[in-house]
Order: structure tokens, then sequence, then C-alpha cells
């Protein structure tokens, strides 16, 4: 199995990081939740490895509440 | 350059000068002068020192006669002290100011990433110093003085008409009106720029609603001379924080307020002195400096208006994240000074005028996009950016990709200008230098092998840097191994010179044509398109 990619992979990273951005601008916060789950749907699809998708979900749900703990020194 | 909404009323003047009556005050005709140089700020100032350095004579006007209280810009970035250095101010600075190269992010009360500017070593300069910008200004003004610019106080421009050969500028004086002219006159009068409204020209881009509260305060910190950035601070509910060291025991504190808030009561002590306490967690501190501001990212179109030339913030403005305000005002002036005095020495015609506005343009749409970035990662405008800001510092714990989308501010370095003066590479290289880039610098010997840095060697002349025999050159020549050594080899590796390779360098220093193998006509043809031919 390989592992989920979570290295640095855009050449520019805030051009990438606009464009989510930009697509938001301008949306209702509904409209957001349903662009991200589109977006979600069509990125999931493309890695088409449902092994890869539960690998990112499982680093997605670390950052739950991450805030309220340390990290780990 | 960000907007003051509001300052403490009783800033101090820090430094005094005075007005003096100019004989050209008395003439019956405007006196006419190569170069006219309105406002006396960071890039005024280097262009005039620049410009005399060219043998070009130059008038500096300015409508105020001190440098007062607020340190305003303090990051300079390395390529500036670099210019700096060309122009003989860097060692005050870099004796006065604080040497840092570290930045440090926050996420609530962990940190999330850390930069390291300059991790190599074999730089005269380094990444960045911190330095009050009257310090900066100060320097400037006594090196312009000993130089003998003909800079005039309280001259405050109030009209101008323009002609085919030059500019005639009307100048309000405590001893009333008189006329000036300039082949050329160069706006370097800031972001309420008084010749940019006579000229009626517009911004373009845009304005941010955020309102940021400035403090310098005066303690003996416990902190290291780096860069903090916070995100979400348990010490300010919700807004961004961020702590930077200055020269003697001030620091820089900027805190995001909100787009609500109230300038005038946001600025009282009382209110001011309890936020500082949080942040800091003690009281030990006074007060130096407060403001609170707001900021725009965004230009004016065209940087060249016939004989009137905008530099600095008169031409573009973007947020402080970044420090490429002053930075690239100073590097405006670098890239306008030597195309100025060739054109005016006749040794190249007017459309070399027009590839500053090209370049310096060029910079700035790079320096606004950064900024803009930036700001949307600082000051998120919807619950959905928060969210994606978020988890982006939240992934930063753990996956590397998100520590580089991390956006505090995205710190000035040089742009790399895609212009029609470079010649295009036929040879292939590698190296760091780049093509429309200022030359790296290295440590090399002299001639009689005395230690030097590579760029107090180039100097502010364009200049063959050859490894390898070559055929005779009408420009100035420095061959490795003759005129200079490079017996570390770091020039040769981060030039990629292989044996006979040539480069050509521009009086700014920037990179403009190379070669593994040159012919004289190849060095001839560029040099000829470094001109504008």
């Amino acid at each position: 199995m390989t592992d989920l990619k979570i290295d640095s992979r855009f050449t520019d990273p805030d051009s990438a990081y606009r464009l989510l951005i930009d697509a938001h601008r301008g949306l209702s916060d509904e409209d957001s939740a349903a662009l991200n789950s589109a977006l979600i749907l069509i990125l999931a699809n493309h890695i088409g490895d449902s092994a890869m998708l539960a690998q990112a979900i499982a680093l997605a749900k670390t950052t739950l509440k991450a805030g309220e703990r340390k990290a780990p020194a | 350059m960000a907007t003051h909404t509001g300052t403490t009323p009783d800033h101090r003047t820090l430094y005094q000068f005075g007005y003096r009556r100019s004989p050209d005050q008395d003439a019956a005709e405007p006196a006419r002068y190569p170069v006219v140089i309105v406002g006396a700020g960071p890039v005024g100032l280097a262009a005039a020192i620049d410009l005399t350095l060219r043998g070009i004579k130059v008038v500096l006007l300015d409508d105020a006669d001190r440098i007062g209280e607020g340190s305003r810009g303090i990051c300079y970035a390395k390529r500036t002290l670099e210019v700096l250095g060309r122009l003989g101010v860097a060692p005050p600075c870099l004796d006065k100011g604080v040497v840092w190269k570290v930045g440090k992010v926050f996420f609530k009360d962990a940190q999330v990433w850390q930069f390291d500017l300059l991790p190599e070593d074999g730089h005269a300069m380094p990444a960045f110093i911190n330095l009050q910008q009257y310090y900066l200004e100060h320097f400037l003004v006594k090196r312009a003085i000993a130089l003998g610019v003909d800079l005039r106080w309280r001259n405050k421009v109030v009209g101008i008409e323009q002609g085919n050969d030059g500019a005639t500028v009307r100048v309000m004086t405590p001893e009333g009106e008189y006329r000036l002219s300039g082949a050329w006159v160069i706006a370097a009068d800031g972001p309420r720029s008084t010749l940019r409204g006579l000229l009626g020209l517009e911004w373009r881009g845009e304005i941010f609603e955020d309102r940021f509260l400035i403090a310098d305060v005066k303690m003996s910190g416990d902190f290291p001379p780096e860069r903090w950035f916070w995100f979400e601070p348990p010490f300010h509910g919700g807004h961004s924080a961020l702590l930077h060291k200055q020269p003697d025991d001030v620091w820089r504190i900027d805190l995001q307020l909100g787009p609500e808030a109230d300038p005038a009561e946001e600025q009282r002590p009382e209110k001011v002195v309890p936020r500082l306490k949080q942040m800091l967690g003690h009281d030990r501190f006074e007060l130096e400096w407060v403001s609170l501001y707001s900021f725009q990212c965004r230009r004016i179109d065209r940087f060249v208006h016939g004989r009137v030339v905008f530099a600095g913030d008169s031409a573009h403005q973007v947020s402080p994240f970044g420090a490429r305000g002053a930075n690239s005002g100073i590097q405006d002036a670098e890239n306008l000074a030597w195309k100025l005095a060739t054109v005016l020495n006749g040794e190249a015609p007017e459309a070399l005028i027009e590839t500053y506005h090209a370049e310096r343009s060029q910079a700035a749409d790079e320096n606004i996009r950064h900024s803009t970035r930036s700001t949307d990662f600082i000051a998120p405008r919807s619950p959905q950016e928060v969210r994606f800001r978020d988890a982006t510092l939240a992934l930063a714990r753990s996956a590397p990709f998100a520590q580089r989308m991390i956006n505090s501010g995205r710190l000035s370095i040089a742009t790399v200008h895609d212009t029609s003066l470079s010649t295009p590479d036929v040879d292939r290289w590698n190296g760091t230098a780049q093509l429309g880039a200022p030359a790296p610098d290295a440590p090399v010997e002299d001639a009689q092998g005395k230690p030097i840095w590579f760029l107090d060697l180039l100097g502010s002349a364009e200049t063959l840097v050859a490894f390898g025999a070559v055929q005779q050159v009408e420009c100035r020549l420095l061959l490795e191994g003759r005129d200079f050594h490079d017996r570390r080899g770091l020039l040769r590796r981060r030039l990629d010179a292989s044996d006979g390779a040539a480069f050509l360098f521009r009086p700014d220093q920037h990179l403009t044509a190379r070669w593994r193998q040159p012919e004289a006509t190849d060095i001839a043809a560029a040099r000829r398109r470094l001109r504008g031919h």
C-alpha cells in the first residue's frame, strides 16, 4: 500500500491556496459547504483509491479540536 | 504602505533640519537641473545619493523639515542592504540594526512552523535587519549632505507643468513660491503623493477593511531577535499578533483588531496598555509609539508619465506583512538611477526609462500578489476562509505541505526581472544566479589577495566578469585570476561558471547576459541591448 503524500507538492503553494479562497469569495456559508463537498468528491474520485482516502480522512480528523492540545514536543 | 488612520498627536521631533533660501528662488527664469526629486523619504534619498554618485546633479525637495518619531518601516531585506552598501550607507545601518533570520509561527498556544531566511553563509549582508525608519532616513540624510546633495526642506510642490524635454514644478516655501525645472522629475512623495494628485492618476487594486494596531514598546525583553507571529493566540482572542525586535530595546507589536475597531478609542493608553500586558505577561514596558492602520494593495497603471517618474509608495502600496513597501521602493530608486544617468549622459535613448516602468511594475505586481495572499491568510474575510486557515494551521503540526501554506507574510526578496534588457540565455545554466536578478554575493580576494565581497568589487559600473581570457571589451572587465581571485570557489559555484564563461552585470548589479564561450560580438550586442537599443 502506498502512503498518503503529505510533503509539499505544489511548486507555488500560495497560488493553490488563493485558488481555493477565490472559489469561495462571495458565497454564502451554506454554498461554501456545498462547494467543499462537491470538491472533496471530485478530488476523491480523482485519487480513486479508498485506502488513500481513508488515510486522508484519518489525517484530517487529527485536526479537530487540535488547537486545544499542545503539540508533542 | 499602510495608511495610518490616526496617530498619537504628540510626536516628538527626532531630527530637525532648517529651511534655507536657495538662490533659485530669486531667479527670473526657473533654474534647470537634470533631475528634481520630490520627497526626502528613503526612496527619494536613495535616488538622490545614487544619482549624485553617478555624477548627476539633483535637487531634492521635501515639504517637511524634520524626521519625526514613529518607527514605521522596520524590516530591511538583504537586497536593500546591498543597495545601501553601494550607496555607502550600510555600515551605520548594520551597526545599529538588529540582525535576524528566524521566524516562528504559533497557532493558539503552540508553535507550528519555523523558517530560516538565509541558511547559507558567504554573503556580506544578512537576510534582514530591523531598524526604525527614522534611523535609516537620518543615515541617508547625513550621506546625502556629505555628498553635497542640494536638499531643500519646507519646499512643497504645489503645481507641475510638463514640457517636451522636462517638467517644471511650482514650489511653495515659507518665503513664497518659485519654479524649478528638471529634465526629469522623480515623484518619491509617498502614499499621498501630491504629484499623483496633480497628474490625476488613479489607484487600481484592493482596499482592506481590517484595522491593525502598531505599538512600539520599550522594555528589556527576554525574547530572541526573531519574528514571532501568532494566529489566534490565547492573549488576543481570535486575532493575529506579531512581535519583532528593534534597536534600543524597542519591540514592534502588531495586533489585528478587526474591521470595526474605533481608531480614537483603540489608541488610548488605557485601552492599549492592558492589551499589551496580556500579551507580554507583565507591564514593565513603556509605550513609545502607537498607531492604528488599515492598508491597501494597489498601484497606478503607469510609473512613467512624460518626464515624471513615480517611485516607491507614490506608485504602489502593499500591506506591511512581508516588508515589501520600503524595500521595493529603495529597489525602484536603484533601478531608476542608473537608467536616468545613462540617458542624461547621452549613452542610451529615452526608451530606456520605459524599461523602468516595465521592470518595476512587474516587481509591484509580484509584491501586491504576495501581499494580498498573505492578507487572505492573516485576515480571513468569511467563516469559510477562517476554516481554511485554521485547518492549514492544524494540519501543519503533522503535514509538511500545510507548513508551506502557512502565510504570515512572504518576506521581501529581490524580483527577478523578466526584461527586454536581458540577453536570453543560449547556454544551459545551474547555480543560484538568475538572468534579470541581482548578482549573488560571495567572498573573494582582490588583485592583491585582500578579502573583499564580490558585490563591493562589482560596485556601480556595468561590468563583464570573466573566468578566462576574453577578447577586447569596451566596458569594465574583471578577470578572475588577474583582477580578483575566487579561492573558495563560491562565486564560481553560485554563477555556475565554467572555464571561459563570462557574465555581464548592469550598473545596478543585475545579471543581464552570460555565455559559456563568448564572442566579442555577443558582448557588444548585449551591451547595446541593456541600453534599450
